[in-house]
């Protein structure tokens, strides 16, 4: 256990964490985007904290922990914008993604799913 | 043999005993894992606003009563640490069966799911990891998160006869903290892979 400390009620966070897994579940039904993303999302995220807070005792670990976590996901993040770039967009000023241009010259060497 | 504990437990250089801080390292490692997938997945989905026309094949009950099992196994967990600190082995180690079981359970459903998707005559129903792209990431995600899941459940397996015998009862915790990352990753799953249409 990260140090002494109270113990949490862990059964009253495994009824809210399921409280909050119906919501994201009747949410989405609603078909209302921003009530999906919300739900879905938002709700995911809050679930999280719960487990890492309570159940995994982030609230009471070292603070440093914390950070340790936080900048993987933060690079995590980099990696994520970083790359975007390439992936969200089939072409730019100087380069072409002949990928989702169906232009590479792998491509070309197939014609009908035979090889050339 | 040394008559001292395990550098798990006998050190702490950082005011966290060694074998915890592995495993919090661990996760930082895993974050990248499962992280990097996701990012990835939520970039060609964005991308590929058809892949909402898949996901309508994968089955929500299913996949929430997998998180409900997930969440209770995280319980089941949690309290068997709580009875390891309070040195009652026996009911520590009836816990982390039960945690095992909602494991076993876990796999089971899922079973379910990828035999009704792989194993089936309708072409409208069958989704291969080779289907498109959008089902090359849910098997990918869901098949490396079920590894996880087998690895957790033989490591408590492993652990718990010791435990009952009152070894080495740290070790609760740190299975503890491995199955809860693998429960979180299931929380971001279930939205991504079953919820979004």
């Amino acid at each position: 256990m990260a140090g002494a400390h109270a113990h949490p009620n862990y059964v009253k966070i495994w009824v809210l964490l399921l409280v909050l897994l119906v919501v994201s579940i009747i949410g989405p039904e609603l078909g209302i985007p921003w009530l999906t993303l919300l739900t879905a999302f938002g709700i995911a995220l809050v679930k999280t904290y719960y487990v890492a807070a309570y159940f995994m005792h982030l609230n009471f670990e070292k603070k440093y922990v914390w950070f340790l976590l936080i900048i993987s996901t933060v690079l995590l993040g980099v990696f994520f914008f970083g790359v975007a770039g390439d992936v969200m967009k089939a072409d730019g000023q100087n380069w072409q993604d002949c990928i989702a241009n169906n232009t590479c010259a792998e491509q070309q060497r197939y014609v009908d799913g035979q090889l050339r | 043999m040394s008559m001292q504990g395990p550098l798990a437990t006998s050190r702490s250089a950082t005011g966290i005993p060694t074998g915890r801080l592995a495993v919090w390292w661990l996760l930082a490692s895993e974050i990248f894992i499962f992280g990097g997938l996701i990012a990835c997945y939520i970039l060609y989905r964005l991308n590929n606003p058809w892949w909402g026309g898949e996901a309508v094949f994968t089955k929500v009950p299913a996949g929430a009563f997998n998180t409900f099992v997930l969440l209770t196994s995280s319980l089941f967990i949690v309290l068997a640490h709580d009875a390891a600190e309070k040195k009652d082995f026996d009911r520590a180690f009836k816990f982390i069966w039960y945690t095992i079981g909602g494991g076993l359970i876990f796999l089971l459903v899922k079973y379910y799911e990828y035999s009704s998707k792989l194993f089936t005559d309708d072409p409208e129903l069958l989704k291969t990891p080779l289907t498109n792209t959008y089902w090359s990431f849910y098997y990918t995600a869901t098949g490396l998160h079920a590894l996880h899941v087998i690895g957790g459940m033989v490591i408590m397996a492993l652990i718990s006869f010791d435990l009952r015998k009152g070894f080495n009862p740290h070790r609760v915790e740190l299975i503890g903290l491995y199955w809860h990352f693998v429960d979180i990753v299931w929380i971001f799953l279930f939205p991504l892979l079953y919820i979004a249409k």
